[in-house]
């Protein structure tokens, strides 16, 4: 965890404090619309078809159970009794009151929650690996430089405006969990042959209506110079991006424009005037922020308790844990991932109820701590193995131990239509009904890892493109029309997907997707090659056809 | 359905509304003849042409501290008088999610 110091929780209450007034006097009619937009905006506050929602940041997806509590508290006080978490590793409430929402942010800033910078044309939420500090392997815990970043932007002047909103991520792992090369700027710490750390820095993906994959920009930056080399790309984006389209106004637009090596040349260009100045980051300010982060006192624990031992007896909880439990960086524990996505249910919902109960099972077995992940998903990143079948069952029992991690089931989907304003067809309802067919575990598995990415519209917040199956929901002569592209992919491979045909109406979503897996599991090589292994290895054509010879 | 965000132009092919939300609380709300708003799309005033919706729209916007993000959106009115959102996204927005809210546990 990070803990926040008395700037942190000052520039917090200040805000909430200066909210409150400008949500005083927008509801006396001294600010207009148009005025209070901007200021709703930087505050995370949208509004939506049925009502104003309400976005919260959870920066690089780390959440203290306080937090969690307080943010059940919001749910269950100023909304409707849950939440959604995001592809951003952010939280959101879809039904919160305008005169409230002061009153949210007071109660959230007491746990050092806030919603700056969660929507406008600034630098949103830094996101990282949900796995970030445990996860074996890693170049070291990525949440240092992500806060780093973070507190560099937070309200920085030259980057409170943009030509359109800006997006970094980043990952310190060679299995990238965290989506970097489908964001604006995306950072992988390395080491160079020195030994030294930093950061091979890629810039220009993105998805929306233009798709683009992020180019590597420089293959090493160092640790020191990070801060610099951003300012830099985001100088230069101020200052070429564009701000007459908002379609074209993404710097993947500029990068693509200008090409990535004109686009380079301007950075380092930029970078060495500003390179040498005061954002070079001392030693003792990197150390600072790490000093901040606190770490569990591990205990010597036994690779295989004979807790774990007994339990694997239980298929079921065999089940779950093949799925959901990841290995640690420390012997005698894990990893688990908490399913969002039962069977039937909205991707990324959770109650109030379960929140206040993972928190509490957060603080009996993952030292207080618990992990949001772009994939709409929970995790506990402390777990003792000693600990796990008592935790399944807690967990079972909260509805939350669905075994279907990185599943077909495991389905990423955006509000869509039933929430949003943007939205031009409805994605939850497709993803609801998805897992109802492939509910059978047994199938589920048959068919292995497999995303499926559901967006509502061409602004892509259910990261369509980059699903393994994608289905993008458009709306043609007033009726909700999918495209189902397959091949795309989010990871350190990432790709985006192709059309495999014409739209498909909403009754035949779910028909046309059992179609596209029945033609995997007959076009694969083998159980063991993935869907997205089959289909870079045969391409769009032979699932084309089996989908749509009887169409 | 076409978002009304990307609305460039006031045409209407047949009888409409204008709604909006709420300010103070977001919810969903419809133009009264009356020069208010009402969350009762029974209540809302219904315009048959172009130069009417503007005249409306215009009326609403005006009201900005009633609520907030106004629009021209299309309804079906029976033989009978009743009045039923003209699209998906406006059922959805009367009716509200047609998903079931997370059950409590």
């Amino acid at each position: 965890m990070y803990a926040y110091d008395e700037i942190d929780r000052t520039l917090v209450n200040e805000r909430v404090s200066e909210f409150r007034d400008q949500v005083k006097r927008r509801l006396s009619g001294e600010l207009t619309e148009d005025e209070f937009k901007i200021l709703r905006l930087q505050n995370g506050v949208y509004l939506q078809l049925h009502a104003y929602m309400f976005r919260v940041a959870i920066p690089y997806g780390t959440l203290a159970t306080n937090q969690l509590r307080a943010l059940a508290h919001v749910a269950r006080k100023y909304d409707r009794g849950y939440g959604h978490f995001t592809t951003r590793q952010n939280i959101q409430f879809n039904w919160i009151k305008l005169a409230e929402l002061p009153d949210a942010l007071a109660d959230l800033a007491k746990v050092g929650i806030h919603a700056m910078q969660t929507s406008g044309n600034n630098m949103r939420n830094v996101t990282s690996d949900q796995w970030a500090g445990v996860a074996p392997g890693e170049i070291e815990d990525p949440r240092i430089w992500s806060e780093l970043i973070r507190q560099h932007t937070t309200l920085h002047p030259e980057f409170s405006f943009l030509p359109r909103k800006f997006k970094i991520a980043i990952t310190a792992s060679d299995h990238d969990r965290a989506a970097i090369k489908i964001h604006d700027i995306g950072l992988k710490l390395i080491k160079n042959e020195k030994g030294e750390t930093g950061f091979e820095v890629l810039v220009g993906g993105g998805l929306g209506r233009t798709p683009f994959i992020a180019k590597t920009i420089k293959h090493f930056v160092h640790g020191r110079d990070i801060l610099s080399y951003i300012e830099a790309i985001l100088r230069v984006y101020n200052q070429y991006g564009r701000r007459d389209n908002i379609y074209k106004a993404r710097i993947k637009i500029l990068v693509h424009e200008l090409g990535i090596e004109k686009f380079s040349r301007e950075v380092e260009e930029e970078w060495q005037h500003i390179r040498n100045s005061s954002l070079q980051i001392d030693d003792e300010v990197i150390e600072d922020i790490r000093s901040r982060f606190t770490y569990p006192a591990y205990e010597k624990l036994p690779h295989m308790p004979d807790e774990l031992r007994q339990a694997a007896a239980d298929p079921e909880f065999e089940a779950w844990r093949k799925n959901s439990v990841a290995p640690h960086k420390v012997q005698g524990y894990s990893i688990v991932t908490i399913s969002l996505k039962p069977i039937g249910k909205p991707p990324g919902d959770a109650t109030a109820e379960q929140m206040d109960a993972l928190a509490d099972l957060a603080d009996k077995y993952s030292f207080g701590e618990i992990r949001v992940g772009h994939e709409q998903n929970l995790a506990l990143p402390h777990v003792a193995k000693r600990d796990l079948p008592a935790l399944w069952k807690a967990l079972d029992k909260l509805g939350l131990a669905t075994p279907n991690v990185n599943l077909i089931t495991d389905i990423i989907a955006c509000p869509g239509l039933d929430y949003c304003s943007l939205a031009n067809a409805r994605s939850i309802p497709i993803a609801q009904e998805l897992t109802r067919r492939f509910a059978n575990h047994e199938l589920a598995n048959l068919i292995g890892r497999l995303h499926i990415n559901i967006s509502g519209c061409i602004n892509a917040c259910g990261h369509h493109h980059v699903g393994h199956i994608g289905i993008l929901g458009v709306e043609k002569n007033g009726e909700e029309v999918y495209q189902i592209t397959i091949g795309g992919r989010a990871d350190e491979g990432a790709a985006l997907g192709n059309l495999i045909g014409p739209g498909v109406k909403f009754d035949e979503v779910a028909d046309v997707i059992e179609d596209v897996v029945e033609a995997y599991l007959a076009l694969r090589e083998r159980p063991e090659e993935l869907f997205i292994d089959t289909v870079k290895r045969l391409g769009v054509e032979p699932f084309k056809e089996r989908v749509y010879a009887t169409r | 359905m076409t978002s009304p965000l990307e609305q460039k132009k006031i045409k209407i092919a047949g009888p409409s509304v204008v709604t909006a939300n709420r300010t103070w609380d977001g919810i969903v709300v419809y133009r009264t003849a009356a020069k208010s708003w009402s969350a009762d799309l029974s209540e809302a005033a219904i315009v048959r042409n172009s130069d009417d919706a503007k005249a409306l729209l215009a009326e609403s916007v005006a009201d900005d501290v009633g609520a907030i993000g106004p629009y021209i959106a299309p309804v079906q009115v029976g033989v009978d008088g009743k009045v039923e959102p003209g699209n998906l996204r406006e059922q959805i927005r009367r009716t509200g999610v047609t998903i079931g809210q997370p059950a409590q546990v």
